[in-house]
Formats: structure tokens, C-alpha cells, sequence
């Protein structure tokens, strides 16, 4: 349904915009109906950025992004009002996702213009509180209000219900569980479940591993604009191959384990239990792997589903593994 | 839940919590004020300190005083601007309130007819400039790049070409200007710092999250430049028209004064170039050069005064409490 295809986005920094910073690098993946992907990194890893060029809020520098088999950044006019009228987004920060001069409900208005105009006002109103019940929010609480007088929680649950509105096949959901607390994030996480039973297709961005082990079928890990590991979510959790994704997990605190069980779980050596630093020392060495330079490097895939990037000694070493030799599918893909 | 397997079960634990949380949160449920109340509190904020702002009060007062003259003037004036009397040089009196020029003229007919035209070609002057900056700044700053790049150079050409120098050549040139003609000459060479300024507040607001909502929700351009940028800057917007009627009327005084405006229509500048050409000054008649004088200061300055107040009505951090 929505293709990503080794799509890189640069942008333009410094006080003459002399310099360049590439944001994302050559991420691939597809989304198609019914799926959920989460699209999981640190701060500053590409995803907000990947969201955005999907939503044709930036361009893509290099690579095509396709819905439906056309290119988006061709789309114009009424072509780019039905691809808005598929595709949609939940940003991440809702505070700014207001004009802070009108009443929230606007961003309600300007759908019914823009998708509605000739509805009734008695049919819109039944749509439109479908829509409100399907987020938990009570009409008589959020509607007719400022932005400032709502609270993040409501801001980001009236932009999914506006999402709703329109019968959309794809749906970009940016940190939208992170400002909710922990009874309506549940409501909301039942309610991306739903649909995707519909049918749609959900980009879930987050930084927090554990609701998108959750939530999703597929699993991208990107680090500084760059996939890392990427493929079925149990293989990618199960399985985790890449010392970015071993550490990322290693990180999540879980209740019921200590920090030195699973460790040893997932392979970390011992001396990072006893010398802090040397954990800061790994991290920085699979920074160093992946530093912007290191262009050469290749995803392979491991196991069918599940594709990991590696350096290119690595990679060469993994193809010719007696383990390899057995799958047909030769490395996913290389740099050119 | 799908894949709990052991090791990632961290939400497991975070649903049950929630469930014990939404328990307890369904009782306390907290009450928001009624949103026409904050409405109002809003606009009732502004108004309260507004009318408690002294210069604004002052400024707007000076300025409400010469429109009013401006309206009202003429029609109290017992002569026509061109109109001979057969008393010269007299200095004010009952039947010539302002006195009378050199060759019999009647100073305040001038004096009045001028106050029109300095609040007509200040609004011509001040809405084209207006119009331009908008157009260019808004333009610039939301389409970015290239546009972006092309419009900012013709900005800076027009910042640093002498206006004043070019508005003399094209006044000469043309001979006898028409108000409206010499107002739109005005605004033509008097929107660049405008334009300059909004398209850094549209650069600003562009990058915020609702200027993509309103794209996600397929609004064009124009209608997000108008109805999400340009309403955030009204009170800027409402500024900067002051301050370019202000300068209108300011440039036009000059080159009026220097003889290149309008031939028929009085004006305050041409009444301070006549009464300097036919030595008034000389000759100590003072009534013909300051009440134009003075009125062009008031008008100016009061417009000026008030834009100051403005700022630190709308601006909080500006208010000195
Ligand atoms: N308009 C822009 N101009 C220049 N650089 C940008 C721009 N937008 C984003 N970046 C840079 O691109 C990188 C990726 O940003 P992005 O917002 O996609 O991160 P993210 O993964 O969403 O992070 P977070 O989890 O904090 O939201 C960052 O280093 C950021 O500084
Ligand atoms: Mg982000």
C-alpha cells in the first residue's frame, strides 16, 4: 500500500545553510493494510523526519515514497486532498498542533470543510461524537474550548479523533501514547488495535520498546537516520542481533528481573556490569559503527523477516556462514 | 496481549496500574472553567490594560483630535484654500482664524484642507505598503527556498536604493502629482523593512505543528497564510500599518515641502514650502508655517506615541508593573 524506498532526507543547517545534515539515510520498509509497524530510535534518530516526508510535510532528498503505486511528491491539488483524505498524522507535540488563537474544535471545522461541506449539521454532529467516543473524550468537556485550556492528553486525543473522521487507510502516529496517563493510553493502544483490525495500516513511532513490542507486527530500529535492524517484531525482539538493539533492550528496566540477569541474557559482557563507563564505551563503539561515514555498511538478512546492518567485513563474513548459505535471499540491500 | 513473552512483559504490568488508576480517576473528575468566561477575561485583559496604558491613551488621543479636524475642519472654513481675500498678511483674527497669507489667502482653509490630505495619503501610503509587505513577507517566509531567496533580494534592493532620492526624481518627473498618485509612490518605496520583518515572524510560525495540520486538513496556501499566520500577528500586523501611515504622511510632508507634490490640492508640506518660498518666515508671519508644523509633529508623533503604547499592551513583558 505505502512504499518507503531507500528514501534519505538532508537538510540544510548552519547560518548560510552551507552545511548539510543527512537526517535519514536510505530507509526502506512497506506498509501495508492491516499492519502496525513501530518505527523505534532516540531522540533525534529520523523518526519524526520519516513521518513527516510520508505526510508530505518535508521532501524527500533522495529516494520515492509511493502510496498506491504513485508517487506522493507528485501529487497536487484535489490528488493530494485524497491522498490527505487516506493518509494521516498524530504529531508528536499536541501544544503546538493547536493555532492558539481559535478553539481547538477548529481543527473539526476544517475537515468538514475541506471533506464535508455539503453534511448536515445534525449528521456531523452524530459523526463527530462517534468519533469523540471512540477516544473517550466528552463532548461537553473538550468542544468549544482554547488549546490551553485542554490538557496535552485531550489536545493529542482530539487529533486521532479527527484522524477518524475521515476513512483513512494509513495512519502516522508520532509519540501519541507518551503525554497520556496510564488508563486512557490503554484506551488508546485498544483503540489502534481496532483498527487495525479495520484494516488500516499504523506507523508507530516511539522511542519506548516495550509498547512497541506491544502493539506492532513490524519493527524498525533506527539509529541516527539509519535502519539498524528491522523485521517481524518477535524475531527482532526475540532475537535481537545488532549491538544497538541488544543495548536498547538491556535499557528497558523490567520489574521482575535484575540488571545483571539480563545481562547475561542478552550476551553483554561482564565487565559492563561491574564499570559503567565501559557500558558508555560499547555504546559509543556502536555509534562509532554507525557514525555518518560509515556508508559502506549493509543491511543482510539473517533469517527470512528479519534484516540487520552490519559492517562490510561482517557482512561478508555472515554471507559465507554455512547458516546463510542455506537462505535463498541474498543481503537485503546494498549501498550503491 | 499478543507476544507477552518474558522478557518484555514491562507493559503487563503497566496495564494493571492502569486499570487501578482510570478507578480512581473517574471520581475526580475536575471541573474547567466555561470557556465564555475565559473568552472574555481575554479580551477584557487587553482592554484593562489598555485603557491604564498612558502612552497609548495619549498618542491615540492626539491622533483622534487631528482626525476629527481633518473631517470636521473644512467644513467650518468660510474660504476656499485658493480663494483671495482682500486682507494680506493679516495674523489671526475673528474673521481669519488662522490669518491669511502674504497675497490674501485664508491659513486655516489651508490649514484644513491639508489635515484631509495628510490622513488620506497616509491611509493610501500605509495600506499599499501594507498590502506589498504582506504579499512579499508572507510569501517568502512560508514558501522558503528559492522563492524565498528571490523575493529577499528584491527586498534588500529596495532597502538600499535611496527611496527618498528615487521618489524625488519620479515626483519631478511626473510634475503635477495627484494625492492618490503621490500616496501609491509613497507606499511603493516604503514596505521593504515591513516585509522583511513579517517574513521572519512567518518563518517562525511556518515551522509550528498546526501550519501542518492545516495542510494535512487540504487547506492551499493562501488560506493558511490568511487564517493560521496572518491572525497570529494581528496586533503586529495592526503595528506596522501604523507606523507606514505615519511615515506616509512623514515622506510626503518632505517632498511636498520641497515643492514636488500636488499643485491643486493643499497640503501641510506645501503650506510650509509656500510660506518659506514667500519668505513667512522672514517676515514673522508666523501663523502660516506653525500650525501645518505643528500638526505634522502631532500626527506623526502622536502615531508613533501610540505604537509604543500598543507594544506594551500587547507585548507583557514590555509593561512596566
Ligand atoms: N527542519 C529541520 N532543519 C534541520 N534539522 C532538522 C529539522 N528537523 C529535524 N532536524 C534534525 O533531524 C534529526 C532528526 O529529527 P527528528 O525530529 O526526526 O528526530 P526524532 O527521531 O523524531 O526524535 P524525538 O524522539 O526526539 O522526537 C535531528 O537531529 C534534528 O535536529
Ligand atoms: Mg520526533
Amino acid at each position: 500500500m505505502l512504499k518507503i524506498d531507500r528514501v534519505t532526507k538532508v537538510y540544510k543547517v548552519g547560518t548560510f545553510g552551507g552545511d548539510e545534515m543527512t537526517a535519514v539515510r536510505d530507509v526502506s520498509f512497506d506498509v501495508n493494510p492491516g499492519e502496525v509497524i513501530s518505527l523505534i530510535g532516540e531522540s533525534g534518530s529520523g523518526k519524526t523526519t520519516v513521518g513527516r516526508m510520508i505526510l508530505r510535510l518535508a521532501s524527500v532528498s533522495g529516494g520515492s515514497i509511493t502510496y498506491n503505486g504513485v508517487d506522493i511528491s507528485t501529487l497536487k491539488g484535489r490528488k493530494l486532498k485524497s491522498y490527505y483524505a487516506d493518509v494521516q498524522g498524530v504529531f508528536q507535540d499536541p501544544f503546538s498542533s493547536y493555532n492558539p488563537i481559535f478553539k481547538a474544535d477548529r481543527v473539526f471545522k476544517m475537515i468538514k470543510d475541506a471533506y464535508f461541506p455539503g453534511m448536515s449539521k445534525a449528521e456531523w454532529r452524530s459523526k463527530l461524537g462517534a468519533s469523540l467516543e471512540a477516544v473517550t473524550l466528552d463532548p461537553v468537556q473538550v468542544l468549544n474550548k482554547f488549546p490551553h485550556q485542554l490538557s496535552g492528553g485531550q489536545l493529542q486525543r482530539l487529533l486521532i479523533a479527527r484522524a477518524l473522521l475521515l476513512d483513512i487507510r494509513i495512519l502516522i502516529a508520532d509519540e501519541i501514547i507518551s503525554m497520556l496517563d496510564a488508563s486512557t493510553r490503554i484506551d488508546v493502544l485498544n483503540l489502534l488495535g481496532e483498527l487495525k483490525s479495520r484494516g488500516l495500516g499504523i506507523i508507530f513511532i516511539t522511542h519506548d520498546l516495550s509498547l512497541g513490542n506491544y502493539i506492532s507486527e513490524k519493527t524498525v530500529i533506527l539509529r541516527r537516520g539509519l535502519i539498524v535492524e528491522m523485521g517481524a517484531t518477535e524475531k527482532v525482539f526475540g532475537n535481537p542481533t545488532h549491538p544497538y538493539t541488544k543495548m536498547l533492550l538491556a535499557s528497558v528496566p523490567q520489574l521482575h528481573r535484575k540488571w545483571d540477569e539480563v545481562a547475561k541474557e542478552l550476551e553483554v559482557s561482564d565487565d559492563l556490569l561491574i564499570d559503567p563507563d565501559a557500558a558508555k564505551r560499547v555504546y559509543e563503539s556502536v555509534g562509532e559503527i554507525l557514525a555518518p561515514d560509515a556508508l559502506d555498511s549493509v543491511l543482510v538478512e539473517t533469517e527470512s523477516d528479519h534484516v540487520v546492518r552490519y559492517s562490510p567485513e561482517e557482512a561478508k563474513e555472515k554471507m559465507k556462514s554455512p547458516a546463510k548459505e542455506k537462505k535463498k535471499s541474498p543481503p537485503a540491500r546494498k549501498r550503491g | 496481549m499478543t507476544r507477552s513473552d518474558q522478557k518484555h512483559d514491562g507493559l503487563a504490568t503497566g496495564a494493571s496500574t492502569a486499570a487501578v488508576a482510570s478507578g480512581a480517576a473517574g471520581g475526580a473528575a475536575v471541573d474547567v472553567p466555561s470557556p465564555k468566561v475565559r473568552t472574555i477575561n481575554r479580551r477584557f485583559e487587553f482592554l484593562y490594560f489598555a485603557i491604564r496604558n498612558n502612552k497609548l491613551i495619549l498618542g491615540l488621543s492626539i491622533v483622534i483630535i487631528c482626525f476629527l479636524i481633518a473631517i470636521i475642519g473644512p467644513l467650518l472654513a468660510k474660504y476656499s484654500p485658493f480663494q483671495y481675500t482682500t486682507s494680506y498678511w493679516s495674523p489671526p483674527s475673528s474673521r481669519h482664524w488662522f490669518g491669511t497669507t502674504q497675497d490674501g489667502r485664508d491659513v486655516y482653509a489651508q490649514f484644513a484642507a491639508g489635515m484631509r490630505s495628510a490622513f488620506l495619503i497616509g491611509t493610501i501610503g500605509g495600506v499599499i505598503a501594507s498590502v506589498v509587505a504582506m504579499l512579499v513577507g508572507f510569501t517568502a517566509g512560508y514558501r522558503a527556498g528559492i522563492v524565498d531567496e528571490i523575493l529577499s533580494m528584491v527586498t534588500n534592493i529596495f532597502l538600499v536604493i535611496p527611496a527618498f532620492a528615487v521618489l524625488l526624481v519620479i515626483a519631478g518627473f511626473l510634475h503635477n502629482v495627484s494625492i492618490p498618485v503621490e500616496g501609491l509612490l509613497v507606499g511603493l518605496l516604503s514596505w521593504p523593512w515591513a516585509a522583511r520583518a513579517l517574513r521572519a515572524q512567518t518563518f517562525s510560525l511556518v515551522a509550528r505543528d498546526f501550519i501542518g495540520m492545516a495542510r494535512l486538513s487540504a487547506q492551499n496556501s493562501w488560506r493558511i497564510i490568511f487564517r493560521e499566520i496572518a491572525p497570529n500577528m494581528s496586533s503586529y500586523l495592526f503595528m506596522m500599518f501604523i507606523l507606514l501611515f505615519g511615515g506616509a504622511i512623514l515622506i510626503s510632508a518632505t517632498i511636498d515641502f520641497i515643492g514636488l507634490g500636488p499643485q491643486f490640492t493643499f497640503t501641510l508640506g506645501k503650506m510650509m514650502n509656500e510660506a518659506q518660498t514667500n519668505s513667512g518666515l522672514l517676515l514673522g508671519m508666523w501663523w502660516w508655517f506653525i500650525p501645518p508644523g505643528i500638526a505634522i509633529t502631532a500626527i506623526v508623533g502622536g502615531l508613533y506615541i501610540m505604537n509604543v503604547g500598543l507594544d506594551e499592551v500587547f507585548n507583557p513583558r514590555l509593561r512596566e508593573m
